[in-house]
């Protein structure tokens, strides 16, 4: 039990976090607008939970250039993808041990 | 759990709502198989009746002892029927599908929507090209089994993205398209079944699976 609580990730207590990281988990990459609109979140808080991820490396980003309109796409990275694994264990351990 | 302020059954709820959300288009109704499935028994009554004289002409036969020139109209016209067909069957499945994510409050086009119809057309437009080449080259009688075999292809290969019946609309097809492959001749019936009897067949299903409840209630 008191693992799986040290199990589960402070990233991810963010409802907003936990949602870009699942859709991540599934999409290979996705654009700031379609995570926006699957979300529905605003801008601004879509985007500072962005930089957060990114900067505990969970999520990568690229930048590329569709014609002259810019284009950023995210990913989930290894070391993601396994913070989020580790997270949803604990979860569902939480929910077994009730 | 004191940094925890959500219950972990609701995160987990959350997450798998997202990722259904993101990865299956859930916006196809059961109302758009139905719809389409009319539209091709239309389709067929009239190639039945007004193109193929009540039966009275098999257009594969007609085709190969009539010359070429003869046979024009009658191409024409069953080509000018199919495509009514196809473009109906498709402003229906636009508009039930507009209907259904409307009601649900989400956006139509989404990144699943583009997914989806990027795997329905690799396998369609490819049969398409296809049965252009079988009719230039007077194989008529493979016309029909090509059509059910390739949108069956393509069924199963975007069914991964949407609702599981899809998955097994595409195998039925598929099987009626090597039956139709099988009993040359029969095409208009095969074709009847595939696209009209089985899109009404399966559209019913969900929609009485995923959908009456939700109309009820609104």
């Amino acid at each position: 039990m008191k693992n799986s609580i040290a199990n589960l990730q402070k990233v991810f207590e963010s409802r907003i976090r936990l949602g870009i990281m699942s859709a991540l988990m599934v999409n290979e990459t996705l654009t700031f607008n379609e995570l926006k609109e699957l979300l529905g979140v605003t801008d601004g808080n879509l985007a500072s939970h962005l930089k957060a991820l990114e900067q505990q490396e969970i999520i990568g980003i690229s930048k590329q250039f569709i014609g002259r309109k810019p284009n950023t796409t995210y990913k989930a990275t290894m070391h993601g993808r396994y913070l989020f694994r580790q997270h949803l264990a604990a979860l569902e351990k939480l929910i077994k041990n009730r | 759990m004191k940094n925890n302020s959500t219950n972990p059954g609701d995160d987990l709820q959350a997450i798998r709502d997202i990722m259904e959300r993101s990865s299956r288009f859930l916006s196809l109704s059961g109302l758009s198989g139905i719809f389409a499935g009319a539209c091709a028994l239309a389709g067929a009554a009239i190639a039945w009746l007004f193109i193929l004289d009540s039966g009275n002409i098999r257009y594969d036969e007609y085709w190969h002892s009539a010359g070429v020139t003869h046979s024009f109209s009658m191409r024409n016209y069953l080509i000018l029927d199919a495509l009514l067909v196809l473009a109906a069957a498709l402003l229906g499945a636009a508009y039930f599908s507009r209907r259904k994510a409307m009601k649900a409050g989400t956006n139509l086009w989404t990144v699943s929507t583009k997914r989806l119809i990027l795997h329905l057309t690799i396998p369609l437009f490819t049969g398409g090209i296809f049965i252009l080449i079988l009719a230039y080259r007077g194989n008529i009688e493979l016309v029909v089994p090509a059509m059910l075999i390739f949108y069956g292809l393509a069924l199963v290969n975007a069914g991964k993205f949407t609702f599981g019946e899809i998955h097994y609309l595409g195998l039925t097809q598929i099987g009626l398209g090597i039956l139709a492959a099988i009993f040359t001749g029969y095409g208009l019936i095969f074709w009847t079944a595939g696209f009209g009897l089985m899109h009404i067949i399966y559209g019913a299903v969900m929609y009485l699976r995923y959908e009456r409840v939700e109309d009820i209630e609104t």
